[in-house]
């Protein structure tokens, strides 16, 4: 591949690539990300390409191994176009009839469309609930690309916003377009992306960094990944953009160690890129020179905050230091270094092709843009949702959503990861944007948000949280490492029942001090968990705290199974998948657990027939006394064995 | 010169013994070897001339580094907030039933290691389980025995 010079290069490259494909159809399959390849997409993209070939049709159908296309629960998924028709939880088996049918035939395949309401089968992508209510600006090109291809991000106008800073503007004005765009860091702080580059841009000292942070630490969040993964061109494009507009000359992209197939992939991209001549020296003849290093975290949560982050690259330990001149102004070697996360580089093309007028015109007065949210928990269509800013809670939940598995009823909805809150149904007609959230005691974040229904308990929620934050504490300052750990002993007691009045009190207080005297965001947010949680449900605290009782019957210390002896029908399955042998009962007799022995892990209830239902969970009242040994089951409906 | 040690010496080697690829350089050691061994880390820190006790405290803090032996095939439960909310914790009892390991260890005959993993991205499919590099999204208790089984 000879380098591209000029514009015009890039421009001739684009319509060879385009004029090769007119005549194609494709198919897309989401075998590059790894949410598809949990359930198995390789092995239909594998099937699709072998059948394609058996059929002869490999002239004119492509298929394209895609990253995530966000509806990960109906992995894997493939689509055709340009019809756009969207196939969900395809096995290989079924590869043979989507060929014969619907690439030959141009029929569908009825049983393996996305079944709405109703039972109602869709065929078209765009018409499922899940896809018709989002604005998929940023990440709706993953269905498009073969991550693996640099070409199939140029035939989509891919680098032209490069090649425009580059050619037609200069970094000044790419500056203030970015900063008259508003684009605020979709990382979680919500800062200013302009204003950041700016102040990097004015710092003394000729070497400056740009990176890009995909730690993506935030539980529940994987909106990073999937784009690194399904998109890593965009990501670079942005990165030499800013790059350009901040006058560096050299970038890094901090990748978390948990995510293999990110890092492959953007290795793969920037050799691309590279071969292409958009990474480099003299990309695309401008003079302007700039090269990326990836560098790969280690597992540590707190590697994610900018100090500590610019402290990895450096080969030292990933711990924050105090901000009292940022890193903006002294980071990575002491010079200034401006460090955006992964979905906030992927808006920097699109600002630059369309113009700041046209991202200002998405969103809230103080929220520009989209953003990009993990729609994940108890809600029936998990997966990765981009809606406008402003949305509400409800339509995200709801509408595109669809609700709450089960049809249980709505509890709550945790965003913002450990730095956030949770928010209660009463706020779910709030307009979601970083200022309407940081109002409801909550913060965007990276876009996590975990949908929780009446089985979630919230002193376990904030239990969770603070048991993830004291173990990824770094430990440098006193009021993080101790004051989370003792809330966390506080919260411990209180879901194993031995919480004491006054607890709440306490607590308060001690978030209030961790709050203010810890050294980096960490600390900082570390109470939101159990602020929001107390705020909003002191109910349930007030539950484990004096009657020693669970509403949700999740703390395991709080509730006991119990096998109801009018129900049970000796089925014997539970005895038979009980992990410690604690339930005794043998051919029609009813079944007995052993409360010593019982672990409480729950399997006796899932593996339980529905038709039966006789193992409850109880919590806040005795266990009934057991039927005496021998005792016969009383047979349902008449029936006999 | 050990075996062992020339393949250190060229992981080493090929981040030319940059003192700011000491992390990277550990992720490959830790990732070929399984863990960090005494003899190894020494050889780190005279190659880098980065001190002992600086990447002692770099191998601690991550969590990608063990200082004790590992097993061969890594059983890792997602524990994070979509995956806890959906019944990580129960799975996690399941597989710890299923191993007679606890989350950390490694069992006497070094062939599993049981770790817990805050969050690997794959929140949609939770609760994930990831046995030598292959996921399983909510497995049942006869999947995970099989998934277990499968490991030689």
């Amino acid at each position: 591949m000879a380098k591209l010079k000029t514009l015009a290069d890039l421009t001739q490259k684009r319509q060879g690539i385009l004029s090769k494909r007119a005549e194609k159809r494709y198919v897309a399959i989401n075998s590059s990300g790894t949410c598809g390849l949990s359930s198995g997409s390789d092995k239909v993209f594998q099937a699709l390409g072998e059948e394609i070939g058996k059929q002869g049709l490999s002239g004119q159908v492509e298929v394209r191994a895609t990253g995530c296309l966000g509806f990960c629960e109906n992995s894997p998924i493939v689509m055709i176009f340009p019809e756009s028709i969207c196939y969900t939880k395809v096995k290989p088996e079924d590869v043979p009839e989507i060929v014969d049918q619907t690439l030959v035939g141009g029929k569908l395949v009825e049983r393996l469309l996305y079944q709405g309401e109703n039972g109602k089968r869709i065929a078209r992508e765009g018409d499922i609930p899940f896809y018709k209510h989002q604005s998929r600006i940023v990440f709706g090109n993953n269905r498009l690309i073969d991550p693996k291809s640099i070409e199939d991000y140029i035939a989509l106008g891919g680098y032209s916003a490069l090649a425009k800073a580059l050619v037609e503007m200069s970094p000044e004005g790419v500056l203030d377009t970015v900063k008259k765009a508003n684009l605020r860091g979709r990382g979680g702080g919500g800062f200013p992306a302009g204003t950041k580059w700016e102040t990097t841009r004015n710092a003394p000292g000729k070497t400056k960094y740009v990176i890009v942070n995909a730690d993506e630490g935030d539980p529940g969040a994987y909106m990073d990944r999937s784009l690194l993964e399904g998109n890593p061109h965009s990501v670079l494009e942005g990165l030499i953009i800013g790059a350009y507009a901040i006058g560096a000359h050299e970038g890094y992209v901090y990748v978390r160690q948990e995510y293999p197939l990110a890092v492959e992939n953007l290795t793969i991209a920037l050799n691309q890129a590279r071969q292409y001549g958009l990474l480099g020296r003299n990309i695309l003849g401008s003079g302007f020179s700039f090269e990326v290093t990836i560098h790969r975290g280690a597992g540590a949560f707190v590697s994610g905050e900018s100090s500590a982050l610019m402290n990895a690259i450096e080969g030292r330990v990933g711990e924050p230091r105090p901000k009292y001149i940022r890193t903006a102004v002294s980071g990575v070697r002491e010079k200034p270094s401006n460090l955006n996360n992964v979905e906030t580089w992927a808006n920097v093309p699109l600002i630059i092709d369309r113009g700041a007028d046209w991202f200002t015109g998405i969103g809230t007065k103080g929220s520009k843009g989209t953003k990009i949210f993990s729609l994940v928990g108890k809600v029936n269509n998990t997966g990765l949702v981009e809606v406008p800013m402003g949305m509400t809670l409800r339509r995200i939940i709801y509408d595109i959503g669809g609700g709450i598995k089960q049809g249980k009823k709505f509890k709550a909805v945790q965003t913002g990861g450990p730095s956030g809150g949770v928010l209660p149904e009463s706020l779910l007609d709030l307009p979601v944007d970083f200022d309407q959230l940081a109002e409801a005691g909550s913060m965007m974040g990276s876009g996590g948000m975990i949908v929780m229904d009446e089985d979630s308990c919230m002193v376990d929620v904030a239990r969770y949280f603070l048991d993830f934050l004291s173990g990824e504490s770094c430990g440098k300052c006193v009021p993080c490492r101790e004051g989370i750990r003792q809330m966390l002993r506080i919260l411990n007691r209180i879901c194993e029942g031995e919480g004491k009045s006054g607890d709440i009190g306490l607590l308060e207080e001690l978030s209030a001090v961790v709050r203010d005297s810890s050294l980096c965001a960490l600390g900082q947010t570390a109470p939101n968990p159990v602020l929001s949680t107390i705020k909003y449900f002191r109910e349930e605290y007030i539950a484990h705290i004096e009657q020693k009782r669970c509403p949700a019957g999740v703390c395991k210390a709080l509730v006991s199974y119990y096998i109801v002896p009018d129900k049970c029908q000796a089925c014997q399955i539970c005895a038979r998948e009980c992990p410690v042998s604690a339930i005794s009962g043998g051919k029609n007799l009813v079944h007995v657990i052993d409360q010593g022995k019982c672990t409480k892990c729950g399997t006796c209830i899932e593996v339980c027939p529905s038709k039966f239902d006789a193992v409850v969970k109880l919590s806040g009242k005795p266990v009934p006394a057991a039927p005496p040994p021998g005792t016969e089951v009383t047979r349902s409906r008449g029936k006999k064995r | 010169m050990s075996k062992r040690l020339s393949k250190i010496d060229q992981i080493i080697d090929k981040h030319h013994a940059d003192k700011s690829e000491l992390i990277q350089i550990l992720l490959e050691i830790q990732q070929e070897n399984h863990w960090l061994t005494r003899s190894v880390l020494d050889r780190v820190s005279q190659k880098l001339e980065v001190p002992l006790s600086q990447i002692y405290h770099i191998s601690t803090f991550y969590k990608a580094f063990s200082l004790t032996p590992r097993g061969r095939h890594s059983v890792s439960v997602c524990l994070g907030t979509a995956c806890h909310v959906r019944g990580a914790p129960r799975l996690l009892d399941k597989v710890t039933v299923a191993l007679k390991i606890r989350p950390g260890e490694t069992s006497a005959d070094r062939k599993f290691t049981l770790i817990t993993v805050n969050c690997l991205g794959c929140c949609a499919m939770g609760p994930v389980l990831v046995v030598n590099g292959e996921y399983y999204s909510n497995p049942s208790p006869t999947e995970i025995k099989q998934a277990i089984a499968a490991c030689k």
